[in-house]
């Protein structure tokens, strides 16, 4: 088992095919269908009055965190305990940190900052995102390829693709996600200064997003991530404000990236990178989806690489962000804008081929996940798929959430699949109580055979009394309705 | 949609100039062919087939009709019109050849590419065309 699953926090999470950061707080859910509506992948059912996920389906993009009215939705990260466990910690902070601060304090000075937190060592992800930068280049370079070339940097977006899009796997790009360069190059580089052996280093994330947690502890393409763990951004955010020195420490960390790197952190900063070619940038998980869709169309075959975001604005607008995503945004911009204009006088460092090599993998194999069949028997299948339209007919179409499934469709499906009754549906249960005060009332009309004989004798001797028989009951039923 | 016997059908009317409505006859049959386990790759090729009819029954035909008929191993995909007709299918079947109007292009569709995509698409495409009787396309993807 690696080190890292061992921590306290992940001790008591299920046994699961796949690993999950997403969590639920049972004591917090109070069973309202925020979050099932909002699941992009439809992966959320609340049953017996709490939120369960299906794990298969599950991307970990953390829309329900953002949903969620009473914060019962959390994401499982390390936290600086865990710090304990190696003899060294570097920490690798994302472009998306920068944006969390004025541009007024220096990267420099968030880097020591986070020093003062307990690490050893602090590295920018922004290094490891020009590394990728000139990878992608390179393999969109390369004749043959399947185009779109598909961003593989957000990893919900990828997980997006193994779930709901698995056709589309070989769309995407080859190249390794920043994190992992960043994390690759400061365990080599400490490893080479201290003589100490790589696994005993412990390699940092400090994230904006629930889904590179999931990346780590259950890589895709790759054997094992680079990475020991993440820090969630806004565990640490106030610590980290603490931290940071009020006088701009300039020098006290080694060379910073470019304007480049830290351009990834906002959407379209991985494409910004790229030569003339025709580039499109989807952000927010469902427009993700939609272009997603009319590329297994074959609709977008002339365009050359798609960056995904789940996240709307790119990673600074990540679930486990401290900062607004808008101010984010203009900090950033900010901070890009001064270090373009200090780049215009000092020519960039060239970037390192061999690890350009090293963070691309062309021909890995990456297996999707099978969350849609009904059945293993095709037939049944089919039976099902006509069964699951037989009851949607009957279902309002409101897409309420009530029953707990998030939209009438996949209630009909969770109807068919045995995990749900038409009961559950607030309207099909009005209608089903009608139909049955309906029946009590035809019902209470009857009489026993003792007293219907006479009656009957009765309604064919005397035709007066009939139409008398006849009102009665109607009368009776029209007073019950007043 | 119904099952009859071991037969899956589904049916679609395709209508004119509806391009809000396009793909959405397709990603229906994708979502239905993988529901039944058919793997992404070949319910990929069948929804392209679907997607590529739908449009050319909206671009070029009036409207039309599609049917779908999924069997445990192959899916069939008929597509009628009472459209003009296609004067010169080999023409029709080169990529890039197009007869759509100018308006169509402005909106990103008329690439010529239809037809060849479909054909490319599926593991069996047989075409008919008459400016009478309309276009009837039939094609055919093995799961």
């Amino acid at each position: 088992m690696d080190p890292h699953v061992s921590s306290s926090l992940k001790a008591g999470a299920p046994v699961e095919k796949y690993y999950h950061s997403v969590r639920l707080l049972a004591e917090r859910c109070i069973g309202c269908v925020s979050c099932a509506r909002h699941c992009p992948t439809e992966a959320i059912r609340v049953r017996g009055g709490k939120a369960r996920i299906t794990e298969s389906r599950c991307i970990d993009c953390g829309e329900c965190i953002r949903y969620c009215p009473n914060h019962a939705k959390t994401a499982v990260t390390d936290t600086l305990a865990d710090l304990k466990q190696y003899r060294y910690n570097i920490a690798l902070a994302a472009p998306s940190l920068y944006a969390q601060f004025d541009k007024k304090i220096s990267v420099s000075s968030i880097l020591m900052g986070l020093r003062r937190l307990g690490f050893d060592k602090v590295g920018e992800v922004a290094r490891g995102a020009e590394i990728a930068t000139a990878a992608l280049r390179e393999h969109l370079r390369t004749a043959g390829i399947k185009r779109p070339v598909i961003s593989s940097a957000c990893p919900a977006s990828v997980r997006l693709i193994l779930v709901k899009f698995p056709e589309l796997i070989e769309y995407l790009s080859p190249v390794d996600a920043p994190v992992e360069i960043a994390a690759r190059l400061a365990r080599v580089e400490v490893s080479r200064e201290t003589g100490m052996n790589p696994e005993s280093i412990g390699v940092w994330f400090i994230t904006p997003c629930p889904a590179k947690m999931t990346a780590v502890l259950e890589p895709i393409g790759v054997v094992k991530s680079e990475l020991t763990g993440t820090i969630s951004m806004a565990s640490i955010y106030g610590e980290l404000l603490k931290a940071i020195s009020n006088n701009n420490e300039e020098k006290a960390v080694g060379s910073l990236a470019s304007s480049e790197g830290v351009g990834w952190a906002l959407a379209g900063g991985e494409a910004a990178g790229l030569e003339d070619i025709k580039v499109l940038v989807a952000q927010g998980i469902r427009n993700v989806s939609n272009v997603l869709e009319q590329v297994a169309v074959g609709k977008l075959n002339d365009v050359d690489f798609i960056e995904c975001l789940s996240c709307v604005g790119g990673c600074i607008g990540g679930p486990l962000t401290a900062s607004n995503r808008f101010v984010a945004e203009n900090s950033l911009k900010q901070r890009l804008k001064a270090m373009r204009a200090n780049e215009a006088q000092i020519p960039a460092e060239p970037i390192a081929v061999d690890q350009v090599k090293l963070a691309l993998h062309q021909g890995r194999v990456i297996e999707p996940r099978p969350a849609l069949k009904l059945d293993d028997d095709i037939v049944v299948a089919m039976h099902k798929i006509e069964l699951i339209d037989d009851t949607l007919k009957r279902l309002p179409g409101l897409d309420c959430g009530s029953c707990g499934s998030p939209t009438c469709r996949a209630l009909a499906e969770d109807i068919v699949q045995g995990t749900a009754s038409e009961t559950d549906c607030v309207f099909r249960l009005r209608e089903m109580v009608r139909d049955l005060a309906e029946e009590m009332v035809n019902l209470s009309a009857k009489l026993p055979p003792s007293l219907t004989k006479e009656a009957v004798h009765r309604d064919f001797k005397d035709p007066e009394r009939q139409g008398r028989t006849m009102e009665e009951p109607k009368s009776t039923k029209r007073s019950d309705e007043l | 949609m119904k099952t009859e016997g071991q037969v899956l059908v589904l049916e679609f009317p395709l209508e004119h100039y509806r391009f809000e409505t396009a793909g959405e006859a397709s990603s229906k049959i994708k979502q239905v062919v993988r529901q039944l386990g058919v793997n992404a790759q070949t319910a990929r090729r069948i929804s392209v087939c679907a997607y590529e009819a739908e449009l050319n029954a909206i671009i070029h035909a009036y409207g039309g009709f599609m049917r779908v008929r999924v069997f445990p191993d192959r899916t069939e995909l008929e597509v009628t019109d009472e459209g003009p007709g296609i004067p010169d299918i080999a023409a029709a079947m080169r990529e890039g050849f197009s007869t759509a109007p100018d308006i169509i292009r402005e909106l990103g569709f008329g690439a010529g590419m239809g037809l060849p995509n479909m054909a490319r698409s599926a593991d069996e495409f047989e075409i008919k065309s008459s400016k009478e009787a309309g276009t009837w396309i039939h094609m055919l993807v093995r799961h």
